[in-house]
Order: C-alpha cells, then sequence, then structure tokens
C-alpha cells in the first residue's frame, strides 16, 4: 500500500507545486483553483493510506515472496448479475431527456433511479443471484 | 453474490462455474467485467464506424473547392459531430472501458472488477451518452453545431437554440458520469484485487498506464461535467457564466473545457501506448526495455497534462504563455523516454510481424509525427502562426490515428484472448497497410494546407490549385482509412470461429495468457507463482526466467 500513498501523494505535491507557480506568476484564479482541487484530490486518499499503510500486516499482494496460497481465503463478494444498474442507467437516461424534451420525463426517471437505489441496496445486503 | 477465493487450485472449481440468466437477460443483468467490456467494445467500434462515417461525408464535401454534398448548416453538425463521437464516444471508451475492462483484472489476476455493479451502471450510462448525443440528428433543429469544444458564446441559447445542443450536454454529462466511475472501479480494483506476489512494479505496463489515466480521470471528468451544468444554466436558468452580456466570462469556458480536454489527450493515449507496448515487447520476445522509466515516464506525463491546458488558449491573448510553453515542451520528454524505449524493446528482439505488431510499429511511427508536430503547436510563436488552421487538424489526427492503430493493435492482441478464435491474418496485414498508408495520404496535406493557411471548419474553399489537390489527396487517404475499416469487418465475418486461438497463441507474458481463451467466470482455475512482470513466461520457459528488478544476474 506504500507505493499507492506514494504515487497519489507525489502528484499531489506536484501539483501543489504547480499551482503555486502558476499562481502566483499569473493570478489567474480558473486554473489556480482547478490545480488546488487536484491537488486536494490526490493529498485526500495519498495520506490515508500512508497512514493505513504504517498500521496494516504485510498484503501477499504487496509482498514480492508471496506465494498462492499466501492469498488463501475470501478476496471479496461478487454479484453474479444485477437488474439495478440497468435501471439506473435507464432512470439517468429519462432524467437527461427530461433537461431537454421535458419535465414529465422526470417521474418515470426518477421513479427507475429510486427503485434502483433502494433494490441495489438491498441486494447488496441480503446477496444477489449468483 | 458468490464469495472468491484467491486459489481456486482445481480444475473446474465448482463455485467458479457460472449459472446467471442466459440471452438477452443476462446482457441486461451481468455483472461480469469481461461481457461488460465486450458490450463496450461492440458500441465503442459501432461509435468508431459512425465518427468514420461523418468523416468520410466531410472530406467528399471538401473533395472539390465549392462542393454542394451538404450546405452549411449540416457541415457545421458534421465536424461537431464526429469530432464528439470520435473523442467522447469511441477513443476514450474504448481506451478505459472496453479492453481495459477486460483485460485489467486477469492481468493482476482479479476475478473481477472491484465494484462489479458500478462497472455495469458506468456501461449503461455510456450507452445513454451516445444515444443522447447521436438523438440530436433526429430533431427539428438537428444535431450540435457549434465544434466539439463547444466554445461559448456559440453555445449560448441565442446562438444553438435547438434541442441538439443540449443532447449533446446531456450526452456528455452521462458519459462523463460513465468515465468517473470505471475511474474508481479501475483504481480500486488495482489496489485492492492484485493476486499474491503481484506487487505494483510486478504489473504490467498497460494495467500501469490504465492506473494512471483512471487517476487523471478522477481528475478532470468533474472538472468537465461541472461546466456542463454551467452550460446548461446558462442555457435555460438565466444565468451568465459564460456571457459577456450580463458579466460573464467566456473564456472561463475555454478554461474549464481545456483542463479537462488536455489531460483527456493522455486520458485517451496512455491506455493505447499500454497496448503498444505490451505487443511490441511479446512480438519481440522481450521483456519492455526500461520497465520502470516507462512506469515513471508515464507517471511524470500525467502529472505535466495537468498544467498545459492553456496551450489550446495561447491565441486569446489572457493566458501565461511562458509557463504553458514550459510545460508543454517538457512533456516531450517522458514521451521521448517511450519511443527510446519502444525501439530499445524491439531491438536485437526476434520481431514477429504480426498484424498486431505490424499496426503497433505503425502506432509509433504515427505517433512521433503528431507528437513532433506537437511540439512546433506548444511553442506560441508558431502557435500564433497556425492556430485553427489545418496544421492543428492534421496534428490531432496524427495523434488519434496513431492510437485507433494501437487500438486495432490491441483487438489483434486481445481477441483471441477474449473470443478464444484468432483473426485472419492477411486481411488483417491488409487491413495494415490501408489503415497506415490511408492515414499518412490524409495527413501529409492537411500539414501542408495549414501551413498555407487553410482555416479549419470551411465547407467551401478558394479555387486554389494547390489547396484543390491537397484537399483531394486528403479525400482520398479519408476513403483508404474507410477501406481499411471494410477489411477489418470482412475479417471478422471470414474468421468467425475458424481458427482457435488456444490459451496462449502468442507466447506472450503476463498473466491473462495463463487463464483459458476466453477466460472462466472469475477468470482464473488456478494462478502461477508470480516472481516478475512476466509470471506466464516465467512458469511456460523456466530456462529463462526473468530477472528480478534491482538484482543481478550471477
Amino acid at each position: 500500500m506504500r507505493v499507492e500513498a506514494k504515487l497519489l501523494l507525489f502528484l499531489g505535491l506536484f501539483f501543489g507545486a504547480m499551482c503555486a507557480v502558476y499562481w502566483t506568476w499569473s493570478l489567474e484564479n480558473a486554473g489556480g483553483v482547478m490545480m488546488f482541487s487536484g491537488m486536494l484530490l490526490c493529498f485526500l486518499p495519498g495520506s490515508y493510506y500512508l497512514w493505513w499503510s504504517r498500521r496494516m500486516k504485510m498484503r501477499p499482494e504487496d509482498d514480492p515472496t508471496a506465494t498462492t496460497e499466501g492469498g488463501a481465503g475470501v478476496v471479496g463478494s461478487f454479484p453474479g448479475s444485477s437488474i439495478f444498474p440497468f435501471l439506473m442507467g435507464m432512470g439517468a437516461f429519462l432524467v437527461v431527456l427530461a433537461l431537454v424534451f421535458g419535465i414529465w420525463f422526470l417521474i418515470p426517471g426518477l421513479a427507475l433511479a429510486v427503485w434502483a437505489l433502494l433494490g441495489g441496496t438491498a441486494e447488496g445486503r441480503r446477496g444477489g443471484k449468483i | 453474490m458468490s464469495h472468491t477465493t484467491a486459489t481456486p487450485i482445481s480444475e473446474h472449481d465448482s463455485h467458479d462455474e457460472h449459472h446467471g440468466p442466459s440471452g438477452l437477460l443476462n446482457w441486461l443483468t451481468t455483472t461480469d467485467h469481461k461481457i461488460i467490456g465486450l458490450s463496450y467494445t461492440i458500441t465503442a467500434v459501432v461509435m468508431l464506424v459512425i465518427g468514420g462515417a461523418l468523416a468520410e461525408l466531410i472530406r467528399a464535401q471538401l473533395a472539390s473547392s465549392n462542393g454542394h454534398l451538404v450546405s452549411f448548416a449540416q457541415y457545421n453538425e458534421l465536424f461537431t459531430m464526429h469530432g464528439s463521437v470520435m473523442i467522447y464516444l469511441f477513443a476514450g471508451p474504448f481506451a478505459f472501458g472496453a479492453l481495459a475492462n477486460i483485460i485489467v483484472p486477469i492481468q493482476i489476476g482479479a476475478p473481477d472488477m472491484a465494484f462489479p455493479r458500478l462497472n455495469a451502471l458506468s456501461y449503461w450510462l455510456y450507452l445513454t451518452g451516445s444515444i443522447t448525443m447521436l438523438l440530436g440528428f433526429f430533431t427539428t433543429g438537428g444535431a450540435a453545431n457549434f465544434g466539439w469544444v463547444g466554445y461559448a458564446p456559440l453555445t449560448s441559447s441565442l446562438n444553438a437554440p435547438g434541442a441538439g445542443a443540449d443532447l449533446w450536454i446531456g450526452g456528455l454529462m452521462l458519459t462523463g458520469f460513465s468515465a468517473i466511475f470505471t475511474g474508481v472501479n479501475l483504481v480500486a480494483t488495482i489496489f485492492y484485487l492484485r493476486a499474491p506476489g503481484m506487487t505494483m512494479f510486478r504489473m504490467p505496463i498497460f494495467t500501469w498506464n490504465l492506473l494512471v489515466t483512471a487517476i487523471l480521470i478522477l481528475l478532470a471528468f468533474p472538472v468537465l461535467t461541472a461546466g456542463l451544468i454551467m452550460l446548461y444554466a446558462d442555457r435555460h436558468f438565466g444565468t451568465h457564466i459564460f456571457s459577456v452580456a450580463g458579466g460573464g466570462v467566456p473564456v472561463l469556458w475555454q478554461h474549464i473545457f481545456w483542463f479537462w480536454g488536455h489531460p483527456e489527450v493522455y486520458i485517451l493515449a496512455l491506455p493505447f501506448f499500454g497496448m503498444a507496448t505490451e505487443i511490441i515487447a511479446v512480438f519481440s520476445k522481450k521483456p519492455v526495455f526500461g520497465y520502470k522509466g516507462m512506469i515513471f515516464a508515464t507517471i511524470s506525463i500525467a502529472a505535466l497534462s495537468l498544467g498545459v491546458w492553456a496551450h489550446h488558449m495561447f491565441t486569446t491573448g489572457v493566458v501565461l504563455l511562458p509557463f504553458f510553453s514550459i510545460m508543454s515542451l517538457l512533456i516531450a520528454v517522458p514521451t521521448g523516454i517511450k519511443i527510446f524505449n519502444w525501439i530499445g524493446t524491439m531491438w536485437r528482439g526476434e520481431i514477429w510481424f504480426s498484424t498486431a505488431m505490424l499496426m503497433s510499429i505503425g502506432f509509433l511511427i504515427t505517433f512521433l509525427i503528431g507528437g513532433l508536430t506537437g511540439i512546433y503547436l506548444a511553442s506560441p510563436p508558431l502557435d500564433f502562426f497556425t492556430h485553427d488552421t489545418y496544421f492543428v487538424v492534421a496534428h490531432f489526427h496524427s495523434v488519434v490515428m496513431a492510437l485507433v492503430l494501437a487500438g486495432m493493435g490491441g483487438l489483434y492482441y486481445w481477441g483471441p484472448k477474449i473470443t478464444g478464435y484468432l483473426l485472419n491474418e492477411r486481411l488483417g496485414k491488409a487491413q495494415f497497410w490501408f489503415l497506415f498508408i490511408g492515414t499518412q495520404v490524409f495527413t501529409f496535406p492537411q500539414y501542408i494546407l495549414g501551413l498555407q493557411g487553410m482555416p479549419r471548419r470551411m465547407a467551401v474553399y478558394p479555387l486554389h490549385n494547390e489547396w484543390v489537390s491537397l484537399n483531394a489527396l486528403s479525400s482520398v487517404g479519408a476513403l483508404l482509412i474507410g477501406v481499411s475499416t471494410l477489411f477489418f469487418v470482412v475479417n471478422i465475418i471470414v474468421s468467425w470461429k475458424k481458427y482457435p486461438a488456444g490459451d496462449n497463441p502468442w507466447d506472450a507474458q503476463t498473466l491473462e495468457w495463463f487463464t483459458t481463451s476466453p477466460p472462466p467466470h472469475h477468470n482464473f482455475y488456478r494462478l502461477p507463482q508470480i516472481r516478475s512482470e512476466r509470471p506466464t513466461w516465467d512458469h511456460n520457459h523456466p530456462e529463462h526466467k526473468s530477472i528480478a528488478h534491482g538484482t543481478h544476474e550471477e
């Protein structure tokens, strides 16, 4: 996890330095704000990973001598199939069409999105079909 | 919900069998990264064909000085939608949605993407976003017509009043969210789901490039989405963010757009760099030359790419020329390292000129041309001279056609892993020559036209003998590129389930070639020990094992 943390922190530091040079040189706000935000976006997860990497055991994927057996156990839970991403996608589609063709598209759009949100959450808790 | 373990050793391990729905329901409900990736691939290739057809119409119009194939208004729609389809709906999604989705989890020994349902949602947003944008052609006012960059004030409700502009904005929002979700998924997958022993500095270059691409997506795409919301508010809610009349600043759109737009160039390019790197190493029968150098070059390109946006805005007169010029020129250094390393990988290799390898060499040459002309444009005096001329059009078409070459190489290289079948090599090579020669015939006259001052986005041009012949030549190039696409389609039909590939037809090096073709549900029946960035090579060639980084051969 240390390499991941260092990658993000390096990018954050670079964007911070670039932002400082750019803003003091140009006094242009839009670019300065965007680069500053980029720096924060890298520092936020980067510093968390660095903090966490010092407190956790070395993971098999970080260990150059790890064997496949060393990583045995549950990797994670993977839903086999789910209709809710499709419903959410269709809901978002209708919401966007509402922005163009008329507000009435919002009714089926939001209904589908809320259904997908609730259904997907419930499915995540109980486990979906394999 | 299946719980997946890291070591499914036994052949046909029962929990790895998939018992989900089949047919259309399977496609609608799947969360398998391979099927989602395949859906992305097919959709992106359809978008390539649509975008290509629009390009052929543009070139047909320009084949003579006073073409009457389309009206001026239709021509505006054509170049806007050609650029939009190619950049937003083909190149990006093909790079980080299609092949990345299929290949990255397998390259790092993961059973799937970290968030499979979010991955499926990304695809549905991409598909619906593409449909939304294309719906503009079916509205009374026609599709968006203000150029793919959507500069203010051309996008105002006064200048672009139709539904086509709103559909363009809506489609971009949907595909933007799709990209952001894919970025989250790629970063989480690469950080958390690598196989034991697959340390960060053993990941294949393709995966590394996708990781950096995903970080760039997360930094850049939210800016564009925010800009689109502001643009929509200007058009419909009476705000004046980009309108001078209400005290707004039109050039702010350019800052926002290009703060996304230039990293987007590398969001498009880095995955294709990764494809070419893998292909060149495998078909040179060598490890990647300067593996760590390649990674640091990728990171440097990404870091610098966030500080170069305003080189697209030199002629606005309101940007800091030295800063953006220096930053843009600096990008040539890591890019040069990459080109040096690609040549180094081939150097004294046992080169096999397969279709994938030819496409990658074609990519290298074409990208070099596009990259070098990019260096000219990074210099303000030269940029002032060539801005908004065909020189710029030629430059970025050299770059994107290089990416198309690399992407085609990727399809020929990984296609057998995805489908289990090889494509016909003779037809593939014919496709390559048409594509490669067509690209050069298409772009070279445009460089000259640009230097002679021909502006871009003109439906007609003065009857000047040299301009007429150069434009006609460029149109012939476009036709050759179109013919190359026909070869690809014919190849798919001719090769359909004809040439079984086996698990590793290229004697390739990385982990995806260790599993079956196509891979099973959750990808692996067993995994090899991972001791280098070439675990499959190490397993298949114990006599020629890779030397770990930082050690020396005794």
